[in-house]
């Protein structure tokens, strides 16, 4: 199946020399959920600046349902929403003539009923009348996603689309970023919390000076690169680890009162009972036990430490 | 042609008008009224007539260019400069517009004010000084391809400005002291010779003569000099929009 975007080798230089972007290939299945993780200044805005015909690629191209951005970016324009990072508004509009506007500028003729529907799926009908002035900072965000669904697009860029928001907002956002996943649209979004893409995303790309580092899919990837550990609060402290347990991968924590095993739950022999049974022999006791998970934040913290 | 978002700017544009009536509309309707009655009704009754014109009906033509042109540059530049400073202009960017339409949506919507602006002021003007156009068509040819090159040239400087002093600047000391010294308030040949010859070089001179022309026959050039400076304008200002939607100059990065 053809991807609803394809990168090819695009780079971004801006006329201070900064480069942003550096040979970024990537490809955008439809209607996926795709998370763009980075640190702050890694690229992610600018990538998305770029497909969406906010910043000239330096080299490269960029194609959009098979169309190219450039020559042919009114079809390829009328197929993308993009909700900002900063909520940039006019402030002295209405909702409603603030999405219109934004309907109109995407070469869609007016559709109150269209308007309406979207505003009632964001919460947002009550205060179609208030300029957006009046509102709180979470209405303004639910306002820029309106605008940008207002020309019905295929394709949703989010750019950190719950910074700032709270946490029943931001629930809310997950909930309608997958109803519209499930309506068909391609949504790509970058997001500074881990636990956003975690819970929301299909695949997960990491950029890093300008550099994608990775593309994944989220739970390969979670399978691949996380690690699981096994946690053992002992009854008195530890203050070595006997040398018959010395090939375990053992950590001592807690002043000696926690053991830590780690390993790879994807092995057929993750090796756990052998080392109760060590720990039997060489009576040490233990009055809890647990196991943990790392999560993607953890992945992403080891993926971008390991390559700076 | 995206008629559509053409509109959506226009309309945009329009709708801030309405909610400024008071600074778009009244403000300049207010302030040109007081010119007609200080130097039309009061003092122009002491002055002679020139060219057989009263002088309060002489001055109409002026300072009806006087606001047609300040206020083209500023509808147009304040129009195109404000989603610059807001940010709004990520919209403009990424939506399936042309350069083409982006200008006649802020242009379009600019001259149109002005426009109407002027056409108000006309109105108001015969309550003042007795009035007469001798030549309607050519009235309305020159407010509205002023207004048309002026709000181009006001987009420019809603481009070119990055900041609010920077809009005000060209307006407030290029384009009010062009239009005082080009014949608003007499005739050039009431000028001494080396007055008369700096004036040649003050493109507006040319714009009020050929639009003074239009009401009473009457003007210091040729109405043809008068077309010719006025499409050298526009066409100045047609070439620097297309470079700038070229270059991304101070829009894109």
């Amino acid at each position: 199946m053809q991807p609803i975007i394809q990168i090819t080798d695009v780079n971004k230089v801006y006329a201070t020399g900064f480069k942003a972007l550096n040979n970024i290939n990537l490809s955008i299945k439809t209607a996926e959920i795709f998370a763009l993780l980075g640190p702050n200044g890694a690229g992610k805005t600018t990538l998305i600046s770029t497909i969406c015909g906010i910043v000239d690629a330096t080299s490269g191209k960029i194609t959009v349902e098979g169309k190219d951005i450039v020559s042919d970016y009114r079809h390829t324009r009328a197929l993308i929403g993009l909700v900002p990072q900063e909520l940039t508004t006019d402030a002295f509009e209405t909702v409603w003539a603030t999405v219109s506007f934004s309907r109109g500028l995407f070469g869609k003729k007016p559709n109150p009923a269209f308007i309406e529907k979207t505003l009632k799926s964001l919460s947002l009908w009550d205060k179609k009348d208030n300029k957006m002035i009046e509102l709180s900072g979470g209405m303004k965000r639910r306002v820029m996603i309106a605008k940008a669904l207002s020309h019905e697009p295929k394709i949703l860029f989010l750019d950190e689309p719950t910074a700032g928001v709270d946490v029943e907002l931001r629930k809310d956002m997950w909930e309608l970023v997958r109803q519209l996943r499930n309506d068909g649209v391609t949504i790509i979004l970058t997001t500074h919390y881990i636990e956003e893409a975690e819970e929301i995303a299909d695949r997960i790309g990491v950029i890093k000076n300008g550099q994608l580092i990775l593309v994944e899919d989220k739970i390969t990837l979670m399978n691949q690169l996380g690690k699981k550990q096994l946690i053992l609060d002992l009854k008195e402290p530890l203050t070595e680890i006997p040398s018959t347990m010395a090939d375990f991968n053992l950590q001592i924590n807690n002043d000696g009162l926690q053991l830590v095993y780690s390993y790879d739950k994807t092995e057929e022999h993750t090796g756990i009972s052998t080392l109760l049974q060590h720990l039997s022999t060489a009576s040490i006791g233990f009055k809890d036990i647990k196991t943990d998970q790392s999560s993607l934040e953890d992945i992403f913290v080891s993926l971008v430490k390991e390559t700076s | 042609m995206n008629r559509y978002a053409v509109a959506a700017i226009y309309k945009f544009e329009m709708a801030r008008t309405k909610r400024t009536i008071f600074q778009s509309i009244i403000s300049p309707v207010i302030s040109t009224s007081l010119y007609f009655i200080v130097f039309g009704s009061a003092i122009g009754s002491r002055i002679t007539e020139i060219g057989g014109i009263s002088y309060g009906a002489f001055i109409v033509p002026g300072l009806i260019m006087l606001s047609l042109l300040t206020q083209s540059i500023s509808n147009a530049s304040f129009g195109i400069y404000f989603p610059k400073f807001t940010g709004t202009i990520y919209e403009l960017l990424s939506a399936p517009i042309s350069s083409f339409e982006v200008l006649l949506g802020y242009v379009g919507a600019a001259a149109t004010k002005s426009i109407l602006l002027a056409l108000i002021i006309l109105a108001t003007a015969h309550f003042f000084v007795p009035l007469e156009i001798a030549h309607p068509f050519w009235m309305l040819f020159f407010l509205v391809m002023t207004a048309i090159t002026f709000s181009l040239f006001g987009f420019i400087i809603g481009i070119w400005a990055d900041n609010f002093e920077k809009l005000q600047v060209i307006p407030l000391i290029v384009i009010t002291p062009l239009v005082f010294l080009g014949g608003t308030f007499y005739s050039v040949s009431m000028l001494p010779p080396f007055w008369q010859t700096v004036t040649e070089f003050n493109p507006v001179f040319y714009l009020i003569s050929g639009f003074r022309w239009s009401f009473y026959e009457v003007s210091d050039v040729s109405l043809l000099t008068s077309f010719f400076v006025m499409s050298g304008f526009l066409t100045f200002c047609l070439l620097a929009v297309t470079w700038i939607f070229k270059s991304g100059y101070h829009i894109k990065q």
